[in-house]
């Protein structure tokens, strides 16, 4: 199928969809708070800059929908499109130029357009949620701004403009977790944030050193100066792939280096602690960014950089990597402390982390499509279970997201919540034929497939720990009978019920609070309105439709063939930039008819194909190149890109790894889904023998038996990392260097200064004594004392005596006789 | 005959009239010194007459100075019989209201 | 320092007179008595005119007699007697600073004896000692009234002076 011969507008201006944000960001901030609430017939058009928020939104998603079509048709039928690539020179310095840019390819697309969504539905969300809300303004600027910082990592065009768009997407999240800051649990909560992710951070700062200098110096060896700059995400995925044995050792250091980055923003463990306490910030954020968007970027930065970690980490190769542990770990500790939690958003929290930890474990097994792919239906599940707790907590348990005190028996007064929460769970579970499904059970299946037990068995488990967890989650919130504010009884006493979530600010702005809608009356729980509804329903119904787009097993692998990066060596077209604007453009494939036969032709055996599983059907039996014989089975190599001991051609380029597809058999999906309904079946049962009809073997089962005590106040203390992190470390590190300070400051400085203090005095007392007193007063005082003595000495010679005169006049006339003798002589 | 002792001898006589001048506290034996000390002078003039071959300048002053010395005297101890009058002792230190 | 040769004799006398007069002036200057000082300064005064005989200046020794121990030692006298001096010895005639004479005295007496020693050192009055020269009183008229006049002029004014302001000095008022 021919392609359009251009490649798009959309996808040449793509950089216009971070601007559109950032400028509305600005625009919030000079004039938000000075617009005023509009009434309109019966509506009020809300004030207050959210609007501006949302326009800039929408734009920003009909940019990105605008794109994410031209690319779907353009890289439809090629077995190679070449990312749209430009950059404008920000700074350079010492033969490295740093640019700001974009690269448009499948994954950025994806996420593109990812985030543009999910930010429109959460900023309509927002519109009702924080209506009234003391800094409503400031919310939705940080909001735009965060989309702005995001859309701006996933578009990067190098690492350097990636850090800048990740470091904003940390700015962020520290001022919309503090968001309500005058309570101190909150500051505390985004300051926990910041400073993990922070700790990750240095992994990044060094990781992308390490990895971009010696990508330069690649390019310089090669000279391949002009077509990409050290630090260019292009640039380092084909040094990475080049095969050059000298960076080994570089690639291994720099892809721990980065996955450290990864493991603090995306809360893998053991940096996961801040992810939990993030849920201080009001739920939009938590949907928004701690969800779908902001924590997921981790992993994108492995998928985007999947070279350096596929070859620094030898995935595929070894039997176990980094990554993998990492996520497999992550993924039973999350879940298992999501066991505990009384407060709704925590489960979710904790979830989340166990979902982030599937996503890297996928990448860790080389299941690189299925853990993009989980992101992309992750996203529009999580966030709709989230806004679902909003809105439970905004209409439902009166602001208080505590399950067991103020939730139960909601199904029937929220239906709509109701169904949006349980489609979403069961998305989240793998329930077979949701779209949680088809990406979660796919990592699941690679991972077995690769040959990779442990996380597969890791894999599985997770999935009965993700069914029992929610499943409770769902009774104790749903089901039941109402408890406290479920059942109506609003707490007068509103502190604990509003501690560390969804507070409200003084309890006069709570009666402007209860000026809308039917909340006044305190009638109890009753279903939200439609602007929180809406975006419910909308993520809900997505939450069942988003995975067809890649179900293998009804063979639709439209995820597959326009996201992953094709693994096949790319031969170069001897003229790079078909565009002299000064701007680096290289779109290899799309500028002429001729380039794209070329490619064709050179792609060899995967030559016109559009479905993936078609390349090297011929393939599937034989031996994969490098691989250990028997390792890896079955499945089909992408390419031989990354293989061990493939270096390209001379006039070839590599620019992703191959990764191993394999066939999806309903046979290997059966063991994931018979634990699903055995994690729901024990946990539905726990929770109606234990929460309604207080079976007495366990009701107070941690209280009578040791083991079972240990182990729950274990869970409940977070294995004590929040401990370790908080006590031993860093107060370990920082008691004792603030005493060390406190010392210095005391003895040294201020000794220092007290000491220039005391020396000044002294200088001074002898500067007035020596000095002033003795040496200038002295000289003066001496200077009369010599005049008064030199007269006192003198005036004896005027006596009156004559005879005295005339003894001086002798003596003087006789010694002038003498001088007058010896001169002359 | 040297030079010399006539007047070395004219020196010890000057000088002895210096110390006269000096130390006396009476008026008339300073002015009896003076009288040494001019009549050393002469020595020493007519030592040189003879010396430069019996020139007559120095006999002629050596006169010159015998007939001032004697003027000097009577206005000298006019002025003492005057400031005795009028103080009634001659003791030089006494006489000190130039004293300053 | 005694001259060799024919004029022994003088230097013999010289050295007695010599001797003589310095005791005498020592005398003057010591003693407690004005009138003995007045007398031992007859005795230098003549002895300074026996010098100048020995230097052949016998006009002068004899003017020296005559006006010297004539008229300055019995004016000497006249004004001891008229102020009331003391006849007889005086408790202290010396000043309170009479010390202050002794290095005077030392240093104006050390000084010309060098400069003497030095410039004249053995100088003889006269190399032969037959050749003593004779100043006859003519030569010292021609002296006085030739190349001199003015200096006698002067001198006789010095003399008027004298005698009137004398006389206007101790004239009782």
């Amino acid at each position: 199928m021919i392609a359009s011969a251009a490649p798009g507008w959309f996808l040449e201006h793509a950089y216009l969809i971070p601007l559109i944000p950032a400028i509305a960001f600005v625009a919030i901030i000079a004039f938000g708070k000075r617009i005023p609430a509009v009434q309109v017939g019966r509506y009020t058009v809300p004030g207050g800059g959210s609007l501006i928020g949302i326009a800039s939104m929408l734009g920003s998603l009909a940019l990105s929908a605008g794109a994410a079509i031209q690319w779907i048709q353009s890289s439809h039928g090629h077995s190679y499109t070449a990312p749209i690539r430009k950059s404008w020179v920000w700074w350079q310095s010492g033969g490295i130029e740093i640019g700001l840019g974009q690269q448009i390819d499948g994954l950025s697309v994806m996420a593109l357009l990812l985030v543009a969504f999910i930010s429109t539905l959460v900023q309509i969300y927002s519109l009702e949620y924080l209506k009234g809300d003391r800094r409503y303004t400031h919310f939705f600027a940080a909001l735009t701004l965060f989309s702005s910082g995001m859309l701006v990592m996933v578009l990067a065009e190098n690492m350097v403009q990636l850090i800048l768009g990740w470091e904003l997407m940390g700015l962020c999240s520290f001022m919309l977790i503090g968001h309500w800051w005058e309570d101190p649990a909150n500051s505390r909560a985004s300051l926990k944030a910041f400073f993990t992710v922070r700790t990750g951070d240095i992994g990044l700062l060094v990781g992308t050193a390490i990895v971009g200098l010696s990508a330069q110096k690649w390019i310089n060896a090669n000279g391949l100066q002009d077509q990409y700059s050290g630090f260019s995400i292009e640039g380092i995925s084909r040094w990475a792939l080049a095969g050059d044995s000298q960076y080994k050792s570089v690639l291994t250091w720099g892809a721990v280096a980065l996955f450290i980055a990864a493991i603090g923003k995306s809360g893998q463990f053991p940096l996961h602690t801040w992810l939990p306490d993030a849920m201080a910030g009001p739920t939009p954020v938590s949907s928004l960014l701690h969800s779908s968007t902001m924590v997921v970027a981790g992993v994108f930065l492995v998928a985007r950089i999947y070279p350096v970690f596929f070859e620094g980490l030898r995935i595929l190769d070894t039997d176990v990597n980094f990554i993998a542990v990492i996520g497999g770990i992550t993924i039973i500790v999350a879940a298992l402390l999501a066991f505990v939690q009384t407060d709704i958003k925590k489960v979710l929290a904790y979830s989340t982390v166990s979902q982030l930890g599937y996503m890297m474990m996928g990448l860790g097994v080389g299941a690189w499509t299925p853990a993009v792919f989980h992101i992309w239906t992750h996203a529009f599940f999580k966030c709709c279970l989230f806004l679902c707790a909003g809105s439970v907590a905004h209409s439902g348990s009166h602001h208080s997201f505590d399950m067991k005190k103020d939730m139960g028996g909601l199904a029937r007064k929220m239906p709509v919540t109701f169904v949006c929460w349980v489609i979403s769970s069961m998305a989240l579970a793998g329930v077979p034929f949701f779209a949680g499904w088809y990406s979660k059970d796919e990592i699941i299946d690679i991972a077995g497939a690769n040959q990779y037990w442990v996380f597969f068995g890791i894999g599985l488990a997770g999935a009965f720990l993700t069914t029992a967890y929610m499943t409770r989650a769902t009774y104790l919130t749903f089901f039941g009978k109402p408890r406290g504010a479920a059942a109506g009884i609003h707490e007068s006493d509103h502190g604990d019920a509003h501690a560390s979530h969804d507070a409200h600010d003084t309890h006069g702005a709570h009666d402007a609070h209860d000026a809308h809608d039917d909340h006044g009356a305190h009638a109890g729980p009753h279903e939200s309105p439609w602007l929180i509804k809406g975006p419910l329903v909308i993520l809900a119904t997505l939450a069942i439709v988003a995975g067809l787009i890649n179900a293998p097993a009804f063979k639709i692998f439209k995820f597959e063939e326009w996201v992953e990066p094709k693994a096949e060596p790319v031969a170069l077209v001897a003229e790079h930039s078909a565009e002299g604007d000064g701007t680096k453009a290289t779109e290899e494939s799309h500028s002429e008819g001729a380039a794209r036969s070329v490619l064709v032709a050179a792609g060899g055996e995967s030559s016109g194909e559009g479905e993936a599983t078609g390349v090297g059907e011929a393939k599937g039996e034989e031996e994969h190149a490098g691989y250990p014989n028997g390792r890896i089975d079955e499945g089909h190599l992408t390419g031989e890109c990354g293989t061990p001991g493939f270096v390209p051609a001379s006039e070839e380029a590599c620019y992703a790894p191959g990764i191993l597809h394999h066939k999806f058999e309903w046979i290997k999906a059966l063991p994931a889904f018979v634990l699903v309904v055995l994690g729901f079946v024990l946990s539905a049962g726990f929770c109606v023998l234990f929460y309604e009809r207080k079976h007495r073997r366990l009701v107070g089962l941690t209280e009578r038996n040791v083991l079972a005590r240990a182990g729950y106040k274990f869970l409940w203390n977070k294995y004590y990392l929040d401990h370790l992190y908080e006590n031993v470390i860093v107060r370990g590190i920082a008691h004792p260097l603030a005493r060390a300070m406190y010392w210095v400051n005391q003895n040294v400085l201020d000794g220092i200064v007290n000491g220039a203090g005391r020396t000044g005095r002294k200088v001074g007392e002898i500067t007035y004594k020596v000095v002033d007193q003795g040496i200038v007063d002295g000289v003066v005082n001496g200077s009369g004392a010599a005049a008064r003595g030199t007269g006192t000495a003198l005036r004896p010679t005027q006596s009156g005596k004559v005879s005295q005169y005339g003894a001086l006049l002798f003596a003087a006339a006789a010694l002038a006789a003498l001088i007058l003798v010896l001169v002359n002589s | 005959m040297l030079v010399n002792q006539f007047l070395l001898l004219g020196a010890v006589l000057f000088a002895i009239g210096v110390y006269g001048v000096i130390a006396r506290k009476n008026a008339v034996l300073v002015l009896m010194s003076i009288e040494l000390i001019l009549n050393s002078v002469n020595i020493n003039l007519l030592a040189f007459a003879l010396r430069n071959g019996g020139d007559a300048t120095g006999h002629t002053f050596a006169l010159y100075i015998i007939a001032v010395a004697a003027a000097e005297v009577g206005v000298g101890l006019a002025l003492v019989i005057l400031v005795y009058r009028n103080r009634r002792s001659i003791a030089l230190d006494e006489l000190s209201e130039m004293k300053g | 320092m005694l001259a060799s040769g024919g004029l022994v004799a003088q230097n013999i006398a010289f050295g007695i007179v010599a001797l003589i007069m310095v005791v005498g002036a020592l005398r003057v200057v010591t003693t407690k008595n004005v009138v003995h000082a007045a007398l031992w300064l007859v005795l230098v005064l003549a002895g300074a005119a026996a010098q100048y005989l020995i230097l052949s200046a016998e006009f002068v020794a004899v003017t020296q007699v005559l006006v010297y121990i004539g008229a300055v030692t019995v004016l000497f006298l006249f004004g001891t007697m008229l102020t009331r001096a003391q006849l007889g010895k005086a408790t202290d005639l010396n000043n309170k600073t009479w010390a202050l004479g002794i290095p005077v005295a030392l240093l104006v007496l050390g000084t010309l004896v060098y400069v003497l020693i030095d410039t004249f050192g053995d100088d003889k009055v006269v190399d032969d000692p037959k050749d003593v020269p004779n100043v006859p009183v003519q030569a010292i008229s021609d002296s006085i009234f030739k190349p001199y006049l003015l200096p006698f002029w002067a001198l006789s004014f010095v003399l008027l002076a004298a005698l009137v302001g004398a006389i206007v000095l101790a004239r009782k008022d």
